[in-house]
């Protein structure tokens, strides 16, 4: 028996946590943003229960999108159980009582700080970043009427500027996450602290991206299938990083985003996927890594 | 071609504009010539900063027109034109020499970004080919090539006065605006920046608009100069003839107001 049923009292919290006219505001920015695929839409960000840079701007757009019949699953880093991903998931299960899941095919709206799973997205998914400074361009020009004005007018000369100088610097495209991207030609998009190595996994995604900066105000989309092209020149290509020589330490996959883990004081170490739950439903299908037996052994 | 027949790059009809009720400056006509310098002089607060951004299209004036003829012949008034237009304008077939380099350069990103940020703005998207044009450029300003990778603040006054015209003009411009572009720098490095600007437009055929105080710059490198005070143009002409016969008493004041070595 729920506590629903038995009282008469009113919830303590809306669904969500969110109000319902605050909901309706952010669907509308989301809808427009949904409309022009990179283009940033301000929108009037409520204060929420938690410090600005734990993601309350994912925290608003998944209040907003999200219904009594949606699972949830929250990762931080890739991964459902640290520290950022726990907080956001109790205060989903207290505000909204969703079903929440660790597994991605379950889902039906995950929100996340930073990766995107490995396993390919589907039609009926959403995913939704958080997001800590949405102007791709505030680095170079911290005018704000200067780069809606960039913007506007697809004026994006600057952002090879800032990869021209990593070359300069380092002989090499130096940028790794923040890694600016072209939506559908138009729109210079910044895909928040992902890792560029999950930048072509944005491309043609069957899930609709849904993007929210609390602190700044913006919320920004990619529809399903929508065109994200990484910047680059023409002699320096844009390449994700690869590790040919390392595999998970638990699960054996290659081809994967790792974890570093420090294992001892002697400076061992051994690299497990990022995301987590890749990596146990591997386990689960019978993959195993070199250290798999040895940590099954340590938790018996 | 015969004299006749060319045409003027740029032809202002009675421009004015005013801060709020406060005159910036009033009724100013003239035309400039393909390969013309055209020295702006005056006093502090005699309007031509004002006339200067107004012309640049950074400030649109009250009243009035300036109609300038594109590369391909087409003439159009500089203030109908959509503001992407008057950017783009401004970054391709325009350069803007600001006094201070600091408002010029990006100070934060090489020599060679600085050079090469216009190219990346018309799609230039070959690495190799960008930073070769930019140490091209770079000795063309006489900075040493192994300079290219430096930040601009790690310059000298001078060198980054010069890497600011060398930004401008990679874009081969043809009609560039300096604002006192010698004003911070010493005499000896200000004679050099001159040499170069004047090898510049005779190498490249500009045409230059430029303001300054220093009656000196503007007989070393105009073919015209107009003397401006309180917002209007007092007196115009070849410079070496408002230079030499003066005819307003105000300009008759400056040019005797010039400091006199020696004899």
């Amino acid at each position: 028996m729920s506590l629903a049923e038995i009282s008469t009292e009113q919830d303590a919290y809306n669904f969500a946590y969110l109000d319902e006219q605050t909901k309706r505001m952010i669907r509308r920015a989301i809808l427009k943003g949904i409309a022009i695929p990179g283009y940033q839409v301000p929108f009037a960000a409520r204060e929420m229960p938690m410090p600005y840079g734990w993601g309350t701007g994912g925290v608003q757009v998944t209040a907003s999108i999200l219904g009594p019949d949606d699972t949830l699953k929250v990762i931080d880093q890739g991964s459902d159980d640290t520290t950022n991903a726990v907080a956001i998931r109790n205060f989903f299960a207290v505000t909204s009582g969703v079903e929440m899941t660790m597994k991605t095919s379950e889902a039906s709206v995950i929100q996340t700080r930073h990766r995107i799973p490995e396993e390919e997205l589907t039609e009926d998914q959403t995913l939704i970043y958080q997001v800590p400074i949405p102007e791709p361009l505030r680095f170079l020009e911290p005018r704000e009427t200067e780069t809606r004005k960039m913007h506007a007018l697809s004026e994006y000369g600057l952002m090879h500027v800032k990869l021209y100088e990593d070359i300069a610097t380092h002989g090499h495209i130096a940028t790794t996450y923040a890694y600016p991207v072209m939506v559908e030609g138009r729109y210079v998009m910044d895909p928040s602290p992902t890792p560029k190595f999950d930048n072509p996994k944005m491309h043609k995604n069957r899930a609709l991206q849904l993007f929210g900066a609390g602190r700044e105000k913006r919320i920004y989309a990619l529809p399903p299938f929508t065109d994200v092209v990484s910047l680059d020149f023409e002699d320096h290509p844009f390449q994700i990083q690869e590790w040919p020589d390392t595999c998970c330490a638990m699960c054996g996959a290659k081809d994967v985003y790792f974890d570093e883990v420090i294992l001892d004081n002697e400076g061992s170490r051994m690299f497990v996927c990022s995301d987590s739950d890749y990596c146990e439903t591997r386990q689960a299908d019978g993959h195993y890594g070199e250290m798999h037996a040895e940590y099954k052994e340590r938790i018996q | 071609m015969s004299f006749q027949d060319v045409k003027p790059l740029l032809k202002v009809e009675e421009l004015s504009h005013y801060y709020g009720q406060q005159l910036g400056c009033r009724d100013i006509n003239f035309e400039l010539y393909p390969g013309e310098v055209l020295a702006i002089v005056g006093e502090s607060g005699s309007g031509k900063s004002t006339l200067l951004n107004c012309l640049s299209t950074q400030i649109n004036p009250t009243m009035g027109k300036a109609y300038y003829r594109f590369a391909d012949g087409r003439v159009e008034n500089l203030y109908e034109m959509s503001e992407a237009d008057q950017r783009t304008l401004l970054r391709t077939d325009w350069g803007f020499v600001h006094q201070h380099p600091r408002d010029g350069l990006r100070m934060g990103v090489s020599a060679g970004a600085n050079v090469g940020e216009r190219l990346m703005a018309l799609g230039h998207r070959h690495y190799d080919n960008l930073r070769s044009t930019a140490i091209d450029w770079l000795s063309r300003v006489e900075i040493d090539a192994d300079r290219v990778d430096d930040a601009p603040r790690t310059f000298s006054g001078g060198m980054q006065q010069r890497l600011q015209i060398a930004r401008n003009l990679v874009t081969n411009p043809r009609l560039v605006f300096m604002d006192e572009p010698t004003g911070g720098l010493d005499v000896s490095v200000q004679a050099r920046l001159l040499d170069l600007i004047r090898k510049l437009v005779s190498d490249l055929g500009l045409s230059i608009i430029i303001v300054t105080h220093d009656l000196a710059v503007a007989r070393l490198l105009s073919h015209r100069i107009m003397v401006m005070k309180g917002g209007e143009v007092i007196e115009q002409g070849l410079t070496d003839q408002v230079l030499d016969d003066p005819h307003q008493a105000y300009t008759q004041l400056l040019v005797s107001s010039i400091l006199q070595v020696g004899t």
